[in-house]
């Protein structure tokens, strides 16, 4: 069971966490423009990354605030954690292998 | 029977308190301190059990938690019954009852011994391919048959009265081991100021100091070990540091989440009432020291699991911890220091060592001298080329052996054989933790290499053998966690930056001490054409042939191997013969050990019990249950309840005699007639609030919300971006800048979730704030011609068609209660909804109930709900949709605010194929019988007894005996539904293929005069 960093709560165990996809991706907007297939990439495609994957979590069972993370998906292990306003950090170094 | 094996003096045990227990019905005695195995062997038993696949007969390897195969079941009644306990961990009481497993009618005549003749039939792997055919009797004939015959003990038959506790904690340091490694640990990271837990899965802490001599006992700091032990212990204790023995570390969960699972009645005679059997311990440690020993690996040779050849540790163990002579004359076989020490233990105690046959070729200097001086002979360069024996080992055949050469062949007497190959780190906890193992060639061991945790390992289980340098070691360990745990500024439990990192190399071991632990790996030399099985994992009965046999058959990788021969798997996990079963597939494919790679440990390090997991979650606790505020009303008046999620909703209110059909006839009838009282209050129910409120609901929902005046309803669709109906319900406009947004009963949470969603992550420039207020309001439903003079005269409002529409909300009281009063309607008829706080559900429900006496009131439940709607052709998402249903799919067109530039949603409806014609639509059927009810989920076909295979071309998703229409309805989901109106279509049952015609799906009062009432 991981420790999650709420940036709002601080180290919390990861049952109080839920798993929202990828991060970074905005809803496009007007929306009647997007061309069927524009649209499609938005709903269906997301990147299966072996490495740092920037992610969307939220601290249901705490402050219920969405925020992203930085999390290796090769080790499970959480990089960073970071507010929806602010942009990603750059993986640590020692996690490029 | 007397204990004739046990020595005068000496041990940890209480030769006064004398155990009475019985083993297969056979009295024993025991003493204080004894484990089952222990006693046994002082009463000079050593057949204890039948293998897993060949029923040899097997005694005790080892002499804790290793045992392979000494596996026994106890008894306390017939609920109590623990099957698959390893006798070296079962503790004595007065009064034990025990039996042993896999044979039948008895252990020492046991008919599915027949296996072992039979073995050339049943090699490695024979349960793939020798029964594949036929491929139908599998399961029937075969598999039975083998696991009734190749098995272990039987489960409980019974449920477990027993209570299981669970506990969580949060320490600087978590020593796993309480040998002097372990101990060493403690006592530095304690001293440091660090709040340490110890645990031990023995019931004395102190791990190998418990089987030290009084021959040889060591000394530490000035004082003899056994009462630095005492001292060690008191002292950790009083300076606050947690000890649990009894209990095992069987998971390393990421970032140092270790399981812990503390026996704590399993070994007294008469567990307190209510005390609980186990507790389960979830451990976040800061750092964690790995203090877990080394296991003496078994030699390979033909028959070398006879009852009384055993690990020459174990033997010490019985000898100084048990004061047990495991037998009266003995043969060593060794390729490692640690024997001898045993054979001269077991020498003085006044066991006759026949010969102590030493696999290297030569003896240590020192070992020489002492071997000399006490008279033992020692055969060098030596191998074992068989044994003999039925139920106990009689005779051991020993040879000289070169090159397949074989030399100087003696057969010699014994009753016992003490065997080691060393010593093999145990790392399953390290290795469970992600950790990386490297070979090490000095130890000739996998030894934890790189980090995945905080995390250190200690003593022994990193190739560390020698006391003093364990103790240091274990010291240091201990003394760099609490550093670390304590380090200021350190934030939080698990800081990033221990994955990857290399562990520090150990203080490097003297040239003797490695050479002394460094053992034997593989089967020991034999001649050409050996006979005899020689066994490399015995809980699995995997013996050197079975691990050719897979090499041969082309298996490389060890992992595969693994699972073709079962070598290292089940509950042992291959603690005696990972290294081994390695040490052999080397050799056949001429690969070197550290190439081959090591399998994976799995937890649990030894068996949890499912009561230890399951803890108090159980029966009523398993899950939560949510009630309503009028369940108790519901209870005394006799309502039939179903699960709906975690809540408990009334499903029917049977009167006295009435089965469902019946009740929900009755109580349909009745709201259509007169009046019905429904629970409404687990429907999902969430305030949205804020300046942008209608913005927010205009781009969450497919209605047009600006149009909505305060004081009105409208039933509202949310769908996902993808097009699909999510949830429904209705929604109430209470002010320009508030809103109460109804949900589905199991949509609440979800609903809430995703607006939250989209409120924080693609909207966070809206004043909107979302609340759950699903349990603030109890939901009263008055639905029926006369709800209206039931409500009339408990309210302060006007309730008159004119002052309340249809889709009207206003705030008001009711009995004096603040209310939101909906008129809406689920069930087609005039009807109301009372929201009120809800402590004053029970009460105003109760009024309501009361006032209604003289209008023909019932009280009725989910079924009837269901019943009603299904006669309207309203939908219940979940039901009537399956997350692939456009509102227009299922007749909500009509909902969708086509004005509006967006919502979730619409761009996917504009997709082609969800605008084609041939989509599955929402219809209504009428079967040609009108007593025949389809169904729920029966296929829709074209043609009736089509041949196999066909395609559907639709499904029934609600289905009902109408009593109000004197007939059966349904609804379903029909490719082009609404263009077959009239069309007759097949609907296969288990009776054959019913006709039914396609009709509207709103079966009662389409026009909505008596909704409009
Ligand atoms: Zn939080």
């Amino acid at each position: 069971m991981l420790l999650i960093q709420c940036p709002y709560c601080g180290e919390r165990p990861e049952p109080e966490f839920v798993y929202g996809g990828q991060a970074h991706i905005a809803r496009p907007q007007p929306s009647a423009e997007l061309s069927d297939q524009e649209w499609t990439n938005f709903l269906y495609r997301r990147n299966n990354t072996r490495g740092a994957h920037a992610e969307r979590w939220r601290h249901t069972h705490g402050c219920g605030r969405f925020f992203n993370a930085l999390r290796d998906t090769t080790t499970d292990h959480f990089l960073a954690t970071y507010k929806l306003s602010e942009p990603p950090p750059r993986p640590p170094a020692e996690s490029a292998e | 029977m007397t204990q004739g094996f046990r020595t005068v003096s000496g041990g940890r045990i209480d030769r006064a308190r004398v155990l009475r227990f019985s083993f297969d019905g056979h009295a024993y005695a025991g003493v204080a301190g004894d484990t089952l195995a222990s006693a046994l062997l002082a009463n000079g038993v050593h057949l204890l059990g039948r293998s897993f696949k060949y029923h040899r007969p097997r005694g005790l390897l080892a002499a804790g938690s290793e045992e392979p195969s000494a596996l026994v079941a106890v008894r306390r009644d017939a609920a109590r019954y623990t099957p698959n306990l390893r006798a070296t961990q079962v503790e004595l009481y007065e009064g034990l009852e025990a039996h042993s497993q896999n044979r039948w009618p008895s252990l020492a005549l046991d008919f599915g011994a027949v296996n072992d003749l039979l073995s050339p039939f049943i090699p490695a792997g024979f349960y793939y391919k020798t029964f594949m055919w036929p491929r139908r009797a599998w399961r029937w004939l075969y598999e039975p048959r083998i696991r009734a015959a190749a098995g272990l003990g039987r489960a409980p038959t019974q449920p477990d009265p027993d209570r299981y506790a669970s506990r969580y904690a949060h320490c600087d340091v978590l020593v796993v081991g309480a040998g002097p490694a372990g101990l060493a640990a403690a006592a530095a990271a304690v001293g440091a100021g660090a709040r340490v837990i110890l645990c031990d899965e023995q019931n004395e802490l102190g791990g190998s100091l418990l089987s030290d001599s009084s021959r040889a006992a060591p000394v530490i700091d000035g004082r003899p070990a056994a009462r630095w032990l005492d001292d060690t212990l008191a002292d950790l204790a009083a300076r606050q540091v947690t000890l649990l023995p009894r209990t095992t570390a069987f998971g390393y969960f990421p970032h140092n989440l270790v399981a812990l699972n503390e026996r704590l009645t399993d070994h007294l005679a008469i567990p307190a009432a209510l005390a609980p059997r186990e507790r389960q311990w979830q451990v976040r440690a800061r750092e964690v020291v790995l203090a877990t020993g080394a296991i003496e690996r078994p030699l390979v040779f033909p028959g070398n699991d006879r009852p009384g050849i055993m690990l020459a540790a174990a033997a010490r163990t019985w000898l100084n911890r048990y004061g047990v002579l495991p037998g009266t004359r003995a043969v060593v076989v060794t390729a490692s220091d640690a024997a001898y020490e045993a054979a001269l233990d077991l020498q003085q105690a006044g066991l006759a060592i026949a010969m102590i046959a030493e696999v290297r070729d030569a003896v240590p200097a020192g070992l020489a001298d002492l071997t000399r001086a006490a008279g033992i002979p020692v055969l060098t360069g030596a191998t074992v080329l068989g044994t003999s024996g039925r139920r106990r080992v009689q005779a051991i055949r020993l040879a000289r052996i070169r090159h397949g050469a074989v030399s100087e062949p003696k057969t010699l007497r014994c009753d016992l054989v003490l065997m080691s190959g060393g010593f093999t780190p145990s790392v399953h906890l390290f290795s469970q933790s992600r950790g990386t193992l490297a070979w090490d060639d000095a130890v000739q061991a996998f030894l934890p290499a790189v980090l995945a945790e905080r995390a250190r390992s200690a003593g022994a289980c990193r190739g560390v053998f020698e006391l003093a340098r364990v103790r240091s070691d274990g010291a240091a360990a201990g003394a760099a966690a609490a550093r670390e745990a304590t380090a200021p500024g350190r934030e939080g439990v698990c800081p990033a930056g221990a994955l990857g990192r290399s562990v520090a190399a150990a203080a490097a071991g003297s040239a003797e001490e490695l050479a002394g632990a460094r053992g034997f790996a593989g089967a020991l030399p034999q001649p050409q054409r050996a006979r005899g099985k020689a066994f490399v994992d015995w809980q699995n009965d995997v013996t050197t042939r079975d691990l050719a046999l897979a090499t041969r058959e082309g298996f490389r990788s060890i992992e595969h191997i693994k699972r073709y021969t079962t070598t290292g798997m089940a509950t042992d996990q291959g603690k005696t013969s990972n290294l081994n079963a390695l040490g052999v597939v080397s050799g056949t494919l001429g690969k070197a050990i550290p190439d081959m790679g090591l399998t994976t440990f799995r937890m649990p390090y030894t068996p949890v019990t499912f009561g230890s997991f399951a803890g108090s979650a159980r029966g009523d606790l398993f899950d939560p249950v949510r009630t309503t505020p009028m369940h108790s009303w519901a209870v005394k008046n006799g309502a039939v309840f179903e699960d709906v999620g975690l809540w408990k909703r009334a499903r029917h209110f049977p009167c006295p005699g009435e089965d469902l059909h019946r009740a929900v006839n009755r109580e349909c009838l009745t709201v259509r007639n007169a009046c019905g009282i429904f629970d409404a209050s687990t429907l999902g129910k969430i305030e949205v609030v804020g300046k942008d409120a209608v913005t927010f609901m205009n781009r969450l929902y497919t209605n047009a919300w600006s149009s909505l005046a305060v004081g009105r309803c409208r039933y509202g669709v949310l769908l996902r971006d993808d097009g699909f109906v999510y949830d429904d319900g209705v929604v109430a406009r209470m002010a320009e800048d508030r809103f109460h947004v109804t949900t589905t009963t199991g949509g609440a949470p979800r609903v809430l979730a995703l607006m939250e969603d989209y409120l924080q992550t693609e909207w966070p420039d809206l004043g909107v704030w979302l609340t759950s207020t699903t349990e603030q309001w109890a939901v009263i439903a008055v639905q029926g011609p006369t709800a209206r003079p039931v409500l009339e005269s408990l309210v302060d409002i006007d309730m008159s068609a004119a002052a309340m529409p249809h889709m009207s909300v206003a705030v008001g009281h009711i009995c004096g209660v603040p209310m939101r009063l909906f008129r809406v309607s689920f069930s087609g008829e005039l009807g109301f909804e009372v929201n009120v706080p809800a402590d004053f559900g029970a009460a105003v429900w109760e009024a309501i109930s009361e006032a209604g006496q003289a209008h023909g009131i019932t009280p009725y439940g989910t079924e009837t709900m269901h019943v009603l709607r299904a006669e309207k052709g309203y939908i219940i998402v979940g039901q009537d949709t399956d997350g692939t249903v456009t509102p227009e799919d299922a007749g909500l067109g009509w909902a969708i605010g086509k004005n509006k530039p967006d919502f979730l949603g619409k761009r996917s409806l504009q997709r082609p194929a969800m605008t084609s014609a041939d989509r599955r639509q929402l219809v209504g059927l009428l079967t040609v019988d009108p007593a025949t009810v389809l169904d729920e989920g029966a296929q829709v076909m074209l043609e009736p007894a089509a041949p196999v295979p066909t395609r559907p071309i639709g499904h029934v998703t609600s289905s009902y005996y109408s009593a109000t229409l004197g007939r059966s309805i349904a609804l379903a989901l029909i490719g082009g539904g609404r263009s077959r109106s009239g069309q007759t279509l097949y609907v296969p049952m288990p009776q054959g293929d019913v006709p039914v015609q396609v009709a509207s799906p709103v079966f009662y009062d389409p026009k909505g005069e008596r909704l409009n009432a």
